[in-house]
Parts: C-alpha cells; sequence; structure tokens
C-alpha cells in the first residue's frame, strides 16, 4: 500500500469523523442502550476504519458501516468483560440476539436517532446545568475541556454534571425516544430553551471581559438548524429565526474597543444581510403555521427591528402589536419590560415610564438591571435628571460585566452635564 | 421497571377542604386506581395517616431511640404513594401526572433499585 493511499484513508476518516461521528454516536447509544459503551464502541469503530479503508478502500456507505462495525466491537468488548464480571452475560447475549440492523431502514433511523439523543439530552427530569453540558458534549461533540472552558468553569466540575446525568439516565430508566405527540410541547420546549440558554451565554456573557463568546452562539445555531430539518415545528424554526437575527448584529453592537452600542445607535451598514434573510424567512414560515409562540413572536420583533433601515424608521406601533400578543403568549416581568421600552417610543417616555414603574411597584423585576437602566434612559429623555442619575447608580450596583459597567458609567457621566 | 410514586402536599389543607371537594378528590383517587389496575400499571398504592401520627426510629451507638413526627418538617408532607410498573422514566411521569394530588401537591417518582436475578 502506497502512503497516499493512507493519507488519503486518513483524509477521509477525518471528514468522516467530523461530518458523521455525532450521528454513529446516536445510532449507537440507541443498540447498545448504553452512552459510554457507544462511545468507546465509536472510537474502536473509527480506530477499525483508519486501519481497513486505508487497505480495502472506503466502503459505499462508511455511516452504516461504521455503525456496524462499532456494535460487533461493542459485543466483543462485553464477551471479553463478560469473563470476570458475570452479569455482563446477560447483556452480551441480549445484543448478539438482536438481528444487526437493516442497511436500508437505517438511513431513516439515523434520523431519529439524532433527535432520540437531543430530547434526551434535553431530558427536563435532569438538571438545566446538565441538560446543556450533555448536549453540547454528545450532541455538538465539544470536549469537556471546551464545555468548562465556555462556562468559566473547571473540566472535573462538567465532568462530574455529565457523570451524574448519564448515571440519572441508566438507574431512573429514562427512555431514547422522540417524545409521543401529547408531550411534544413539553419536551421540545425543554430543548428549545437549552439551545437558547446555550445562545446567550454565548451572545450575552453573564460575567467577565468579554460580552460576546461567539463559539457557543455558533454552536446553538447549528443546534437550532439541526432541530428545524429534523422536527420542523413552528417554535423551532421562530428560535432558529430569533437566534439568526441577534446573531446579524453580532459586529455592530461593540465597539471596537469593546464598549456596548445599543440598538438604536448600531451601524447598520454592518449587520449581516444574509443572516437577516434568512431569519426573516424562518419567521414568516413559522408565522403561517399558526401556532404562535414565544420565539417566533420574538424572532418576528427582531426581523421588524432588522427591516429598519434607520433607527428613526423602526415600525413601532408593529413592535407594540406583536408585544401584545407576546405578554399573552408569555405573561413574564421581563417582556412587560420590553413592551414598555416599545410603547416609550411609539408614544414617548412618560408612558413607557408607568408601565416601568407599575411592574416594580408591584415587586417584580427590583433587582433586574435592564428595568433600572430602562426607568433611567426614560427619566433621562424627560429631564429628570435626579431620578436617572439614581436609577442609572442602582443599575450599576447590579452588573457584572465590564462592558455594561463602562457604558452605565458613560451615561452617568452624561447626565451630570446636563 | 418499578417506580414509587411518593404523593406530597400540604396535609393541614386536607380537613379544611368543604365535604364535598373531599368525596370529589376520593372519587378521582378510586377512579384513577381502577385505572391503573386496569391497565396492568398497578402494583400497590395506599393513603398513609398524617404526619402527627408518625414515629421516627433510630438504632446509634447500639441504643434505640424512637421520637414523635416524621423524619424531617417540610412544608409539604407525604400523604400517600403508588408502586407502579412502568417501561420507562417517560411512562411512569406520564402515569404519575395522572395521580388526582399531582394538581395540588407534588408527586415524587423515584425508580426502584431492582436486584438482578441470579443466574441460574
Amino acid at each position: 500500500m502506497s502512503d497516499d493511499a493512507a493519507g488519503r484513508a486518513r483524509e477521509t476518516v477525518d471528514a468522516v469523523y467530523r461530518s458523521d461521528s455525532r450521528r454513529v454516536l446516536a445510532t449507537l447509544i440507541r443498540l447498545l442502550g448504553d452512552f459510554d459503551l457507544a462511545e468507546e464502541a465509536l472510537h474502536d469503530a473509527f480506530a477499525a476504519a483508519l486501519e481497513q479503508w486505508s487497505r480495502d478502500g472506503v466502503p459505499a456507505k462508511p455511516r452504516a458501516w461504521l455503525v456496524s462495525t462499532g456494535r460487533f466491537k461493542a459485543i466483543d468488548a462485553i464477551r471479553r468483560r463478560a469473563r470476570f464480571d458475570g452479569s455482563l452475560t446477560e447483556i452480551a447475549e441480549r445484543l448478539e440476539s438482536t438481528p444487526p440492523p437493516d442497511p436500508a431502514a437505517l438511513a431513516e433511523d439515523i434520523v431519529d436517532d439524532r433527535l432520540r439523543l437531543i430530547f434526551l439530552c434535553c431530558h427536563p427530569a435532569l438538571p438545566p446545568d446538565a441538560q446543556v453540558a450533555l448536549t453540547l458534549r454528545e450532541v455538538c461533540g465539544l470536549t469537556t475541556e471546551e464545555i468548562a472552558h465556555a462556562f468559566f468553569t473547571r473540566p472535573p466540575t462538567i465532568a462530574q454534571r455529565i457523570v451524574r446525568a448519564k448515571t440519572k439516565i441508566r438507574e431512573a430508566a429514562i427512555p431514547y425516544e422522540i417524545p409521543e405527540r401529547s408531550a411534544l410541547p413539553e419536551r421540545l420546549g425543554s430543548v428549545l430553551h437549552v439551545v437558547y440558554l446555550v445562545f446567550n451565554e454565548g451572545y450575552h456573557a453573564s460575567s467577565g471581559e468579554t460580552l460576546v463568546r461567539s463559539d457557543l452562539s455558533g454552536e446553538a445555531i447549528r443546534l437550532g438548524r439541526l432541530l428545524v430539518e429534523l422536527l420542523p415545528e413552528p417554535e423551532a424554526m421562530g428560535l432558529l429565526g430569533l437566534m439568526l437575527l441577534h446573531e446579524s448584529r453580532r459586529a455592530a453592537r461593540t465597539s471596537p474597543a469593546g464598549e456596548l452600542i445599543l440598538l438604536a445607535d448600531q451601524d447598520r451598514s454592518l449587520w449581516r444581510r444574509e443572516q437577516i434573510a434568512e431569519g426573516s424567512a424562518l419567521v414568516e414560515r413559522a408565522l403561517t403555521m399558526r401556532r404562535l409562540g414565544p420565539y417566533t413572536l420574538q424572532a418576528a420583533i427582531a426581523a421588524v427591528h432588522a427591516e429598519a433601515p434607520a433607527a428613526a424608521s423602526t415600525d413601532w406601533a408593529q413592535i407594540v402589536a406583536l408585544y401584545d400578543i407576546l405578554v399573552r403568549a408569555d405573561p413574564a416581568p421581563v417582556v412587560e419590560l420590553n413592551r414598555a421600552a416599545a410603547v416609550a417610543m411609539r408614544d414617548g417616555p412618560l408612558a413607557g415610564l408607568t408601565i416601568i414603574d407599575a411592574i416594580l411597584a408591584r415587586g417584580d423585576l427590583g433587582d433586574y438591571l435592564h428595568a433600572h437602566s430602562a426607568r433611567a434612559d426614560l427619566c433621562r429623555r424627560l429631564g429628570r435628571v435626579a431620578e436617572a442619575r439614581a436609577s442609572y447608580q442602582r443599575a450599576l450596583s447590579l452588573t457584572r460585566q465590564q462592558p455594561e459597567r463602562r457604558f452605565l458609567e458613560r451615561r452617568l457621566r452624561e447626565i451630570d452635564q446636563m | 421497571m418499578k417506580y414509587l410514586c411518593l404523593i406530597y402536599s400540604d396535609e393541614s389543607q386536607w380537613p379544611k377542604l368543604p365535604q364535598a371537594e373531599t368525596e370529589t378528590m376520593l372519587k378521582e383517587y378510586g377512579a384513577f386506581g381502577e385505572s391503573i389496575k386496569a391497565s396492568g400499571h398497578w402494583v400497590a398504592g395506599h393513603r398513609l395517616h398524617p404526619t402527627s401520627s408518625a414515629s421516627t426510629v433510630r438504632i446509634r451507638n447500639g441504643k434505640l431511640s424512637t421520637t414523635d413526627g416524621p423524619f424531617a418538617e417540610t412544608k409539604e408532607q407525604l400523604g400517600g404513594f403508588y408502586m407502579i410498573e412502568a417501561k420507562d422514566l417517560n411512562e411512569a411521569i406520564q402515569i404519575g401526572s395522572r395521580i388526582p394530588g399531582a394538581k395540588h401537591g407534588s408527586i415524587e417518582v423515584r425508580p426502584v433499585w431492582e436486584v438482578p436475578a441470579p443466574v441460574a
């Protein structure tokens, strides 16, 4: 065999690993019924591919080859271990007596297996931080170190979360299946929540020096695309649209010096048109499906902003109308706050301030930075300098991010000159 | 798989329920019990007397101590349980969600530790 052939085989194996290792893993988990066994089988299968493909050429269906090789390797491994641990004999026998998967059905099963894996990793019976870690590890293929780095924590912490989650999956028998129709809204909600958490962690880092950790946002968008491809539900489209529309403004939301730039002050020529087009198209598609959910509505609002050539030409009436529906679909104080900001733009600062004060008077959002900075901004526009200063100071006391801190300090200096 | 569904609720509310509501609740429990017996999910199930009737027993340094009351004071108390047979956690959650107590209290679903049968 020439070195050339070996080199080409290695390149093919590497490429298949990048494009298909998660799919192969998802199917192996189903066939073997165990995460750790499936991961081991995956590595054994790729090791075997490296050896055999350079000798015999790349098989016609590499993915199916990897699945069946992985399955045999796992049975071998269990057989070997069963000699020392009798309790494994039963598992080995069960695996051997199950017929190998039919290659024709495999293509379809592989699609379902990816979805099964997503639903398993985002099962609401697992703690939320474990759902995030497990999804990034198993569905996206990030290493424990990469996940730990993205969440500013230590690899052993992430590893422990994943191990505990896998233990619960095994002990409580969380099944490897796509939820039935009646359970789908709750279960899909849990999946979308995880994807959006990952996106937001990348988009608004909750602490630290940098405002943006784009790798996580990119990973969330990839997940969102996968989900829309596998399960074209309106809210999955809405969420992907929302993430793309936010992402389109990434370059415009911070100055070269790392300062935060508000939507109204952003240089709109920096917005990425192709992401806006894709995001808006997804919103339109989701809207025609007539089941309006919070992600679709938020995406529709983001799309209205994206359509305005300048901040001054924003269609605030349409934005307020969308918020009116959103408040009904998702009656959260934060949504009411955002609606108040839109009302202020449509009807003037006093109208918005009245709503924010009512929310705060009710005892909601008292510790929420953006409630105080929004209030401060409206007071500033009304010329109520003392009130504006107090609210900026309250917001400043709640911030944990350097760019936000600098932004609020700049605003405080500005009103002192008013 | 067997799962134990533990029914927690604020037992102090029980005596305050109007007669009609208590009767409705008991009827709902009766219907639920019948339905999971008919579907083959039922293994066992009982309502418990309130925690005022509980005693907690411990042996420390070989000495028996018995105290009055439940082992921990909680806002919601264990008021009953079902042991069910379900194929996996999703089915157990689905059955647990149909327990009438889920509407006002909470149902804790716990897998039972099953000892594998000895290999003959």
